[in-house]
């Protein structure tokens, strides 16, 4: 039963547009537009018996679809009413009505051949996505092109301050487009790197030790993919939270609104170098 | 109309697989720098049942650099070796002692 109400669905649609071709054909002789549609309603009518026949034997089922169909009729004809007040409203959505119009004609030929098969798919599934995303492009972008309007991370610029330091210059600009706190991203940069620095009066971070742009950008990449990005939905739209009762660290996706507890920070073994190692013996 | 397509997606409450519920114990491969270019890798949290003395004679031999064991009251023993080993590490310890890769956590640059 159900297939069949979903095959009556699409035969509307359809319905839809050839009332739209015969306004266009001419709104002055609306007579021979109805009598087209009736045709084709006799068709409509045709179809459904057969279906009906082929599906179902049973008689009950059968006056499912005759009430089916009446509801159908009903429904085309408040459709052709609706569509008049939309043609006349705004010369845009006229425009639009050609198009569908002429899609319309080239979906006629391919819907009465559906009919001989008796498919119930009478407008591409293909054409009806493309135009949900034209429409959507239109009304809000940001939810179409997710892809592309991705959170751009500038690059970390490295300067090297004399021979065993190294600046950080833009660590405040990529924390603040990470909208993390540049505290925890510093903390994770020294626990990452084993080594331990200080900020500058600009704000710059200096590391102890010798790091190339590449390596800290791998570190950063890991930041991200441990730190930032939702688990659930890859957003990169998300908020670090401290819950005080458990002292947990929670992403809180600001895209999807999920949450997830991250582990803290943990710098990890160090082995002792140099001159303390001897002294330790 | 039998297969409707958007009823196909992706399911945001199946299980994804990773589950975190046990707590893992990670050996973590970091990297530290001492003087100059050189390096020193080291390797904790490898599970006690391993010897670490016989798994530090291959690694000596295999990637040719010297190393040793370190113990630390934290995390217990600690395989140390000279240089930037840590792949290397890695790819012995899942190809050798048949680890999970998932378990391993590499850090540094």
């Amino acid at each position: 039963m159900s297939t069949e109400e979903l095959g009556f669905d699409p035969t509307l649609k359809k319905k839809k547009k050839k009332k739209v071709v015969s306004k266009e054909n001419g709104t002055a002789s609306p007579g021979s537009g109805t009598i087209s549609s009736k045709e084709s309603l006799d068709d409509l009518f045709a179809g459904a018996k057969k279906k009906k026949k082929t599906k179902y034997s049973k008689e009950t089922n059968g006056n499912d679809a005759v009430d089916d169909l009446t509801e159908g009729f009903e429904g085309l004809k408040l459709k052709k009413k609706r569509k008049k007040k939309i043609v006349s409203k705004a010369d845009e959505s006229a425009d639009f009505e050609k198009e569908l119009a002429a899609a319309g004609v080239q979906e006629e030929d391919s819907g009465e051949i559906y009919d001989e098969k008796q498919k119930e798919t009478f407008i591409p599934y293909i054409s009806l996505l493309d135009r949900f995303y034209e429409v959507l492009r239109e009304k809000n972008p940001e939810m179409a092109g997710g892809q592309h309007q991705k959170l751009r991370i500038p690059p970390p610029e490295v300067a090297r301050d004399g021979n065993k330091k190294t600046v950080f210059v833009n660590v405040q600009v990529i924390a603040h487009v990470l909208q993390r706190n540049p505290e925890h991203l510093i903390q994770y940069l020294f626990a990452e790197l084993g080594t331990s620095g200080s900020i500058d009066g600009e704000k710059r971070l200096i590391i102890k030790g010798r790091f190339q742009a590449k390596n800290l950008e791998s570190v950063l990449r890991r930041y991200i993919q441990e730190y930032v990005i939702c688990q659930t939905c890859k957003s990169m739209n998300t908020e670090l939270k401290r819950e005080s009762t458990n002292r947990l660290h929670f992403i809180v996706c600001k895209a999807c609104g999920s949450t997830k507890s991250v582990s803290s920070i943990k710098t990890g073994y160090q082995a002792q170098i140099g001159a303390n190692r001897r002294k330790r013996g | 109309m039998s297969n409707i397509q958007n009823l196909k997606s992706f399911d945001p409450f199946a299980d994804s697989g990773d589950v975190e519920t046990e707590p893992t114990n990670y050996i973590h491969i970091r990297i530290q720098q001492r003087n100059g270019r050189k390096t020193l890798t080291t390797v904790t949290g490898v599970p006690e049942e391993y010897d670490l003395k016989k798994i530090l004679k291959v690694l000596k031999k295999d990637f040719a650099c010297n190393g040793n064991i370190a113990k630390d009251a934290e995390v217990g023993s600690v395989i140390q070796l000279q240089g930037d080993q840590r792949l290397k590490v890695m790819q012995f310890l899942v190809k050798q002692l048949g680890m999970l890769k998932k378990n391993i956590k590499i850090h540094g640059f």
